[in-house]
């Protein structure tokens, strides 16, 4: 179909839109022009690629909820798209935390494990995470046969949840952005508990 | 033989720079192009480089930093004002919306003089000084400001506190429609500091009405704020109505908000970690440069103040007093 040839390219530079931006900005940064990463660069870095891990993650929850809604059955395609990108995201902000500030320092990234809770809850989720993008191509999926690989990527909603937490325990006070992305993952993972439990119910009806 | 030593804060006189020799240095920085591409955002352009608000009255002071002095756009751009929102950009954009004159401040509590009082009658232009310090955010960042502002030792003083007053509680305004930030409740609003009654009247202490030579502005905690360069920013309380002086410890809303991360004292120790992140370094906000964005600063105890300030906490263990 034709629709089919602009839709993978469009979500692809959709989802590209926030790494070029910040590509961008930092070269505006390198050449000494205004920019929006304010006094604290490697700060607006760490919490922009941050929010957009922890939000793309959450949209590649969306994806199975949103067909089922509009019954595009196109979006399934686009999901191990989406989770790539979470993960290149995900990436990108543990390299930038580990890379500018801890400077590459071993040390300092155990010390942070094993002390600081938000850390060992993002690192979990990273860990996590490695796993399901090393089994997303079609390959993989065919060597661990559909059932296995349906359960190892089961982990997302755990994954998912710990980024939830990484972000409450991070922040200082009582913060709504938190409270936004965990009502969100609340509602996500929700409808498919609903799901789950529907058909059992009907057959225990029945 | 009056022989006399140089505090470890001091400069020598050839190291400090003149004012106005400073301002053009920044202006040649920024001509450089090099200043600008770490200004706050692509709304500020160069003529934004001038230091907003009225010019202040004010004397010199033996305080000064051996250290390059926080570019003023950065200043007024990065702040954790959470009256105004939590993002570090928030209060630049939406602090214009506190009003600050007129402006009173009331004082309560354990003293001769209490009451109500205009901001003028507590302010005395001809007791204000320049006080270059080095602030030491608790999220592990610094930077060097120029205040203008009155020892607080000389403001509470006046005040005549009885000998029941053992700490100084201060409050900052409180008023949901000109802080947005506080339509949520991030903190159990108002905000609420305090000080031992000696730290308040160490020397160090300032009560601090302007920065670069100007009035304060609104996101730097207009039109009267509190300066503690030994402890960490939270403690130097902004936007100032409330000063009580009272028998017991206040409740500071940090200490309230999450005890075990924040104390009262919060005095800047780098061998004592917040429990989400280290504090034996920090990173210098405007350092200059690229690279500098790479570069962090050793966190010195007491913030290097503690020649004026460590005989205050000699019986104490600040492991446990963090």
């Amino acid at each position: 179909m034709s629709s089919d040839r602009w839709i993978k390219p469009a979500f692809f530079a959709g989802f590209s839109i926030p790494f070029v931006y910040l590509l961008w900005q930092w070269g505006l940064l390198f050449t000494g022009q205004p920019g929006s990463l304010g006094a604290n660069p490697i700060e607006a870095t760490n919490r922009f690629l941050g929010d957009t891990a922890l939000r793309v993650l959450l949209i590649t929850l969306a994806v199975t909820p949103l067909r089922d809604l509009t019954g595009w059955i196109k979006l399934t395609r686009l999901r191990r798209m989406i989770g790539l990108f979470a993960f290149f995201y995900v990436s990108l902000h543990l390299t930038s935390y580990f890379g500018m500030d801890l400077l590459f320092s071993v040390k300092a990234l155990l010390k942070d494990i094993t002390k600081r809770t938000y850390i060992t809850l993002g690192m979990t989720a990273f860990v996590l995470l490695i796993p399901l993008a090393l089994t997303s191509t079609n390959g993989m999926i065919r060597r661990l046969g559909p059932k296995r690989w349906n359960q190892l990527h089961k982990l997302i909603y755990l994954i998912a949840a710990l980024g939830v937490l990484h972000h409450f325990f991070m922040v200082k006070g009582n913060q709504p952005e938190p409270w936004v992305h965990l009502g969100i993952l609340v509602i996500l993972l929700g409808w498919r508990l609903a799901k789950w439990s529907k058909p059992r119910f009907a057959r225990r009806a029945a | 033989m009056l022989i006399r030593r140089p505090k470890s804060w001091e400069l020598k006189e050839n190291q400090t720079t003149p004012h106005g020799l400073y301002l053009n240095r920044r202006q040649l920085v920024a001509g450089l192009g090099l200043a600008s591409g770490s200004i706050a955002s692509g709304a500020m352009a160069k003529s934004e480089l001038a230091i907003a608000g009225r010019k202040l009255e004010y004397s010199s002071s033996k305080y000064q930093v051996d250290a390059p002095q926080t570019p003023y756009p950065m200043v007024t751009s990065y702040n954790n004002f959470y009256e105004f929102g939590t993002d570090k950009s928030d209060p630049a954009k939406h602090a214009h919306a506190l009003i600050t004159d007129p402006w009173t401040v009331t004082v309560e509590g354990h003293a001769n003089k209490t009451g109500t009082f205009a901001l003028e009658d507590i302010i005395r232009p001809n007791e204000q000084e320049e006080r270059i310090y080095r602030l030491r955010c608790v999220e592990a960042w610094s930077m060097v400001i120029p205040w203008v502002g009155v020892p607080l030792r000389k403001i509470l003083a006046r005040f005549e506190p009885t000998s029941k007053a053992k700490y100084v509680q201060f409050v900052t305004k409180f008023e949901r429609s000109q802080m947005r930030g506080t339509r949520w409740p991030v903190l159990d609003w108002p905000y609420v500091e305090g000080l031992r009654m000696d730290e308040a009247m160490n020397d160090l202490s300032l009560m601090a009405t302007g920065l670069y030579g100007h009035e304060l502005p609104n996101q730097n905690g207009a039109p009267l704020r509190l300066i503690v360069p030994w402890k960490y920013g939270f403690k130097s309380i902004k936007s100032i109505v409330k000063i009580r002086f009272v028998e017991k410890q206040p409740k500071t809303s940090w200490k309230k908000s999450a005890p075990r991360e924040y104390g009262f004292y919060s005095n800047v120790n780098p061998n004592v970690d917040h429990p989400r992140w280290s504090q034996s370094s920090e990173r210098v906000i405007g350092g200059g440069g690229f690279s500098s964005l790479f570069s962090r600063r050793e966190t010195e105890d007491f913030n290097g103040y503690g020649t004026e300030v460590a005989s205050l906490y000699t019986d104490m263990d600040l492991k446990r007093n963090y």
